[in-house]
């Protein structure tokens, strides 16, 4: 079956198998960040846009982006680095398997939530699991990003 | 997935006489289509065009359609106010945010699954399966029911003055619960809800008006514990859920006693 949609901005058409799975496709059409770990829905680190909400890619048909918008990492380089340099300087890089999906998720946050505490940013961010840090790095992270940013956060 | 063909249906009865083979399957969210990969799937139909993934509020209820994601529930404010945070609870639990975009209303309550919040909340609240050919019916009647090929539309919520609150028992967060309770109290009666039992929820309604001692409490959540059949599995066991379903029905019990808002 043939789908169309927009992949990072760009119109996008492609000849799919019905089963075919989100994550597949992309990794196909070169989204390398695009990684499926768990294959149960409980990592977090597949996590792409779709119509600008963050969905898990393992689980997403690739038949139901037919006319939508989907964003990977690859299309948000400028803010993924920016952020990814507030991880680094924190050290919840670490082996950096989970990154991709976590920043994914913390970017779409950032545009969801105003102002928000630190407990609702856990809950936003339960989804994406990390094996090396404990989180503690990653909240220092999120703190300086979003207070630098003047996005704010209620400490 | 191995799914031979995918059908975005035009409209209900295309839908519904594609889903009448045993091998078609009526796509929700499609977040446990995942988990049997090796299962078949002649035709996967998919219901995203059909305008069922709204929540529409009159004076007398809410519509939930069946295609709404967990997280557009969560993040509503009218029901939030509704239901005094107690939709919002039930939900910010279940797996991440990235999984309550995806997962609909339409596949938590079709699937009756045991571990299930929102069952266990919606029982609580009175509402309704809406489903395609066999009209609206109580949700606790839906819930005993086996899955069949009719089609789920949605959730009729009716609204009344009352108070809810819900609370579940998780040993991890984002876990599966251990047991899951809702409790929603009218004027003259409250609902108590179990689920997690780890068997799929089940309501409970007790006689009892506004206003409750520490004592009634105790005495209601018991009556309503012994009612319910509890079993082991290797989150909890039988006696451990008896138990905490009545504290947590205790719990509810006194934050909801008090007048309606």
């Amino acid at each position: 079956m043939r789908i169309q949609y927009w992949l990072n901005g760009k119109m996008e058409s492609d000849e799919i198998l019905p089963g075919q799975m989100l994550y597949e496709l992309l990794r196909k059409k070169g989204c390398y960040s695009v990684k499926c770990g768990c294959e149960t829905t409980a990592c977090g680190l597949c996590t792409v846009w779709l119509e600008e909400k963050p969905v898990l890619s393992c689980a997403v048909l690739a038949a139901r982006i037919d006319r939508k918008h989907v964003m990977t990492l690859e299309g948000l380089q400028d803010e993924a680095q920016e952020f990814a340099r507030y991880m680094g300087q924190e050290g919840s890089d670490q082996c950096g398997f989970c990154n991709p999906g976590f920043v994914m998720n913390v970017l779409a946050m950032a545009r969801e939530l105003d102002n928000p505490g630190e407990e609702e940013i856990k809950e936003y961010l339960a989804g994406n699991l990390c094996r090396c840090t404990g989180y503690i790095s990653h909240m220092r992270a999120l703190k300086r990003y979003l207070t630098e940013k003047g996005k704010g956060m209620r400490l | 997935m191995n799914i031979a063909h995918y059908v975005k249906a035009k409209s209900l009865e295309e839908a519904w006489q594609l889903n009448q083979k045993r091998s078609a399957v009526i796509l929700g969210g499609g977040c446990w289509l995942r988990m049997s990969p090796r299962r078949r799937v002649a035709t996967a139909i998919d219901l995203m065009d059909l305008g069922l993934d709204e929540i529409r509020e009159t004076e007398e209820a809410f519509y939930i359609g069946a295609m709404v994601p967990l997280r557009q529930l969560e993040i509503s404010e009218s029901l939030e106010t509704y239901t005094q945070g107690a939709m919002k609870e039930a939900l910010r639990h279940i797996v991440g945010t990235q999984f309550r975009n995806m997962a609909t209303v339409g596949g938590s309550i079709w699937g009756r699954f045991g571990f299930s919040d929102v069952l266990t909340l919606f029982l609580a609240l009175d509402a309704e399966a809406d489903l395609y050919k066999g009209g609206r019916i109580p949700l606790s009647l839906f819930a005993e029911k086996t899955a069949d090929t009719d089609i789920l539309k949605g959730i009729y919520l009716p609204k009344k003055k009352r108070r809810t609150a819900y609370a579940s028992l998780r040993l991890n967060a984002t876990d599966f619960p251990v047991l899951a309770c809702a409790v929603s109290r009218t004027a003259d009666s409250v609902s108590c809800s179990v689920g997690a039992r780890p068997m799929r929820a089940q309501v409970r309604c007790l006689p009892v008006g506004t206003g409750m001692t520490g004592e009634e409490a105790e005495r209601a959540a018991r009556e309503v514990a012994d009612s319910l059949s509890f079993e082991d599995n290797m989150r909890a066991s039988r006696i451990y859920r008896h138990d905490m379903a009545m504290v947590l029905c205790r719990r509810l019990l006194l934050q909801t006693a008090g007048e309606g808002d």
